[in-house]
């Protein structure tokens, strides 16, 4: 069924009774040509690239719990594609460019809202820095404008800007196209097309093992609701890449940490941007319902527990409110935290694996949400043709091996 | 939050200390291999379990010492020095 104005028309008229389920709940067939691994945003949008752009649809996602109830449900929803090196601002700003055009594309309003990003300056040093890094974005075409400490006050009036301020501003950089957009909107909307197009979507399967072929392939997955054979398997899984992986017999360059966020009370229209500030590590937005949403650092040690370690909690909310004073008011609602998969150069990792025939996309550590169309794109042409696309060439696992790092360091944005 | 015990100073909350990853990562040898070397710095077991690492009372006494942890309830079911080797664990409740 098309979402539309008259569709909405006619579910009034109804009663409601008009609006059917947005995806099927199906059993699990005994085999299908691809399957992926994660039901959030990367494994969805996976599987609707390759039902669209290659017409593979005889397509399973399986996903251990609830759809998007991973790190899609538990990012703090930024989009932005302000990197430094060529090769990530491609595949970001490629992304981004996905996002732009995706309520369309998918039928389904993801209420993507380009109210611009703010990186803050405290020192004279960060000036320089960001200079580099608004000048490199233009080099690559990317859409950067440095402001100054003037400009940042007049686009955030509550920044505490005054001289004697402990973090003061001295400037900043803008990413007008960089913004928001609602993340459980972009899972559902994904999972609505890809089930149009005849994926199966199928909850509450845990992944237990791996079955291989004579030659050492994979030929399909065993689950917590039976066998399941396929073709090719992607594996989109982000905290849990390592879990599966070692199921699969090899090694990644990951650790899994918890990146907590959290949210106050709504309030009225404060905040019309999103603010980072690498100097305190703190970034803010204000969400469409009026709640701040707050986040910073990660819990720096290894953890697979969804939830954050109050020692965290009270650094992002000290840095919070070393940037806007006037939230020290603002009453907690809620708080919560994801794992995420770090790997050393801060850049994903997206195609083959070790094992013939499995494909992996993950390693986007702190920075995953913004990547979801371009990870889904580039890991469903892996699955398909069994070659790397161009734009994730440089983002291989081979890449640990070869010492070709690609050190973003713009990837978490704040130092981590 | 965490509290952690330093075997020196005692028990003392999380904020104090700072982990520095896996313990007992063998250094690769002089002649080893491009992909033996990226191993070595690179690729870790990242245990959804009990996990081995080097942590450090950074903001006490400044000793390192090792922890046996659990990653999924943060138990800590072993506190040993940086030149014992890891006793052995019967696993942690997940």
């Amino acid at each position: 069924m098309k979402y539309s104005a008259l569709a909405l028309v006619r579910g009034a008229l109804s009663g409601g009774r008009s609006w059917g389920p947005a995806w099927r709940n199906p059993e699990p067939k005994p085999r299908y040509q691809v399957l992926i691994i994660g039901g959030g945003g990367h494994g969805l949008a996976t599987a609707y690239y390759l039902a669209r752009n290659h017409g593979v649809r005889d397509v399973a996602v399986i996903e251990r719990g609830w759809l998007g109830g991973g790190n899609t449900g538990r990012n703090t929803t930024i989009v932005r594609s302000n990197y430094l090196f060529p090769e990530s601002a491609r595949l970001y700003d490629f992304s981004l460019k996905l996002y732009e055009s995706l309520s369309r594309e998918l039928n389904f309003n993801i209420m993507l809202s380009q109210r611009g990003l703010i990186l803050l300056a405290h020192s004279r040093h960060d000036l320089e820095s960001m200079s580099r890094w608004a000048n490199a974005m233009q080099m690559n075409g990317i859409d950067a404008q440095l402001l100054t400490r003037d400009q940042v006050a007049e686009r955030a009036p509550l920044l505490e800007m005054s001289p004697e301020a402990r973090f003061p501003v001295l400037g900043g950089f803008l990413q007008r196209r960089a913004g928001t957009a609602r993340h459980d909107a972009v899972a559902w909307g994904y999972a609505r097309a890809a089930d149009s197009l005849g994926v199966d979507i199928i909850q509450n399967c845990e992944v237990t093992g791996f079955s291989r072929a004579a030659d050492g392939a994979v030929s399909g997955v065993l689950t917590s609701r039976g066998a399941i054979a396929a073709e090719r398997i992607g594996i989109a899984a982000a905290g849990h890449s390592s879990v599966l992986a070692k199921l699969a017999g090899f090694a990644l360059p990951v650790t899994s940490y918890a990146l907590q966020a959290m949210v106050s009370e709504p309030v009225k229209p404060a905040l019309d941007t999103v603010v980072l500030s690498p100097g305190t590590g703190a970034y803010v937005s204000q969400s469409d319902k009026g709640e701040m949403v707050l986040g910073a650092s990660l819990d720096l040690f290894p953890s697979y527990a969804q939830r954050g370690s109050f020692a965290i909690t009270q650094s992002i909310l000290a840095a919070t409110l070393a940037i806007f004073p006037a939230f020290s008011r603002l009453r907690l609602l809620r708080q919560w935290a994801g794992i995420v998969d770090v790997v050393h150069d801060s850049s994903p990792i997206i195609g083959a694996t070790p094992v013939p025939n499995l494909y992996i996309n993950c390693g986007w550590g702190t920075g995953g949400f913004k990547g979801i169309p371009v990870g889904g794109w580039t890991l469903a042409h892996a699955l398909a043709t069994g070659r790397s696309h161009e734009l994730a060439e440089p983002f291989q696992l081979s890449r640990f091996m070869s010492g070709r790092l690609i050190d973003e360091a713009a990837a978490a944005g704040i130092a981590h | 939050m965490m509290q952690l015990t330093c075997p020196w100073c005692g028990v003392r909350d999380e904020s104090e200390f700072t982990c520095a990853g896996t313990s007992h990562i063998a250094r690769a040898a002089v002649t080893a291999s491009d992909e033996e070397w990226g191993r070595y710095l690179f690729f870790r077991e990242n245990p959804k379990g009990v996990h081995l690492e080097r942590w450090r009372h950074v903001y006490g006494c400044g000793q390192w010492f090792n922890l046996a942890r659990h990653t999924v309830t943060h138990e800590v079911l072993a506190v040993y020095r940086m030149s014992e080797p890891p006793p052995p664990l019967t696993q942690g409740s997940a």
